[in-house]
């Protein structure tokens, strides 16, 4: 693996010294770091991008004897990898994070959810929890403060990409099957041993340190309006430079591809396997939630790929992730992935293969979790936009 | 009725980690991590002592991919698959690791040494193709670097 790396960016890899958030968050009290959050408009950063300020005013409102604060670090996201980044080389702003989440709602105890391939850095994370513990930034009275106790513990996963849903992580840390719950309840108020939880991304707890920092007002200069804030691009695929990118919400798909040196594009993948393709024609679209968002997978694809590869790839992920227990999305998934096999040998009708999209469709809206949700996404975009090259290659279909 | 090896251990990780049902994964990971996967007499006495149904211990057992009931080589070697080290070489790394091995991906060798699977996605995206053995990642590979970390293993 490569040596850490100095970054620069304005938000997440701008100046910051440990226990600095919190600091200011024992200074400015709870309901004025739920103010700065709201000001800043952050949303969450694992992809779903649900505002944090209500998910963490819901479960600071709730009433209970025991809230967790829950970092999901089940990064399984094909081409992602900004929390690798972050927690081997920022642990102090995650960290952080998740010590003014545990203040700002009331919890006391926050559980790191590491995913099993990420087994390496488990040693590093637990010293640098010790060291916080020695500098009173965790555990009882923190700085001095009077009851204000909070400890992180690190649990893995074994590796099952479903458990990167916030419920299916809770099954999974109470010692189940990493299968979505129904919503409602939402883990505000129902969440791990039925307590409230909030549950955020290594990115989301990194960006809340910075904030409380500096103030909402600060964070939304960068940004659009209604995406405010830096992001974390993990770029991967056929360019000169991949690694983690800080960019600004707003940026254009061809300004990164310039960034990053990629050359002879074909099809850029947003998001993920479970995110979707576009072609050359839409380079100029933005990344942001208001066009193309995204929880910061860009794989890069140039002119000498095969993009029905491609596709079974993700077909052949999704078919291996899906959890089972909802028939959207165990069928469905399936489904898709023979469908791509049948082009591959050539023996399919268009009559089907839009029989197959429609089911895609289907398993959006009737599937129980993101995955199912989501996993339709590729299959879709990448035989719309790439049609020609899939069906219309002069040998009759076959690849 | 004496105790074997493998109950006095079960026991101690209910003691380390807890009696609770959410003490399952990780007694469930260090059985797997030390014995190279969980027998059905570990299942049976994992779930006396946290006092739930065996077929739930397995269930558990058979959602994740790090844990398995089948035995294992001492040693688990997993390939990426994900289309981003599939475009930086994966498959001639794999082909490389599978002839110098004489077993095929799912396989373990004769002696027991080393299981050969794929796993989605590690997160090394940037720097494929990348392995895992057991728990260190490597990146970078190229067929003859495979090979090398692979003869390193004991």
């Amino acid at each position: 693996m490569e040596n850490k790396m100095k970054r620069e960016g304005a938000v997440i890899f701008s100046e910051y010294q440990r226990g600095d958030a919190i600091k200011k968050a024992v200074s400015i009290g709870r309901e004025d770091i739920l103010f700065e959050l709201k000001e800043s408009k952050l949303r969450g950063r694992g992809g779903a991008g649900f505002p944090t300020s209500t998910k963490w005013m819901l479960t600071a409102a709730a009433k209970a004897d025991k809230k967790y604060v829950i970092c999901n670090a089940d990064e399984g996201e094909p081409g992602t990898f900004k929390d690798r980044v972050l927690l081997l080389e920022y642990p102090e702003l995650v960290f952080d994070g998740m010590v003014v989440g545990g203040y700002t709602i009331g919890a006391k105890e926050g559980i790191v959810y590491l995913r099993g391939e990420y087994e390496y850095m488990l040693k590093s994370l637990e010293d640098y929890l010790e060291e916080m513990r020695k500098d009173n930034l965790l555990g009882k009275n923190i700085l001095g403060k009077q009851g204000f106790d909070f400890d992180i513990i690190i649990r893995l996963g074994s590796g099952a990409y479903v458990c990167g849903e916030e419920t299916a992580l809770i099954e999974s840390l109470e010692g189940h099957r990493g299968e979505a719950r129904n919503r409602p309840p939402f883990p505000v108020n129902t969440g791990l041993n039925g307590k409230p939880t909030t549950v955020n991304n290594v990115e989301t707890f990194a960006s809340v340190a910075h904030i409380v920092v500096k103030g909402g007002e600060w964070y939304r200069t960068q940004g659009t309006d209604k995406s405010t804030g830096s992001k974390l691009f993990s770029v991967s695929g056929d360019c000169k430079k991949p690694g983690v990118y800080e960019l600004p919400w707003g940026t254009t798909v061809t300004e990164l591809l310039n960034i990053v040196q990629a050359e002879n594009t074909k099809a850029v993948q947003v998001g993920g396997a479970s995110g979707v393709c576009i072609p050359k024609s839409q380079f100029d679209r933005k990344l942001g939630y208001e066009d193309l968002g995204t929880g910061g997978s860009i794989m890069i694809f140039n002119e000498n790929r095969d993009m029905l590869h491609v596709l079974k790839n993700f077909m052949e992920f999704f078919v291996e992730e899906s959890c089972g227990q909802c028939t959207p999305c165990r069928v469905g998934n399936t489904k898709l992935l023979e469908g791509v096999e049948m082009i591959e040998r050539g023996e399919y009708t268009f009559g089907y293969i839009n029989k197959l999209k429609e089911l895609g469709e289907t398993m959006k809206i009737a599937s129980k979790c993101g995955l199912g949700q989501s996993s339709p996404n590729s299959f879709i975009s990448i035989l719309e936009n790439f049609k020609e090259e899939i069906f219309n290659n002069g040998k009759g279909g076959k690849h | 009725m004496e105790k074997n090896s493998l109950s006095e251990e079960i026991e101690k990780l209910v003691d380390l980690y807890g009696k609770e049902r959410s003490s399952l994964l990780p007694i469930l990971q260090a059985v797997e991590k030390k014995h190279k996967y969980i027998s059905d007499f570990a299942q049976q006495e994992i779930a006396r002592v946290l006092d739930i149904h065996p077929v739930e211990v397995f269930g558990v057992i058979t959602f994740y991919s790090f844990l398995t009931h089948q035995p294992k080589g001492r040693n688990v070697v997993r390939l990426c698959q994900t289309i981003t080290c599939d475009i930086l070489g994966k498959k001639s790394v794999a082909d490389a690791i599978q002839r110098e091995l004489g077993i095929k991906f799912g396989e373990t060798t004769k002696d027991k040494k080393i299981t050969l699977e794929y796993a989605n996605c590690l997160g090394m995206c940037d720097q494929g193709p990348a392995m895992l053995v057991n728990d260190q990642v490597y990146s970078h590979l190229t067929p003859e670097k495979a090979v090398e970390i692979l003869s390193k293993i004991e």
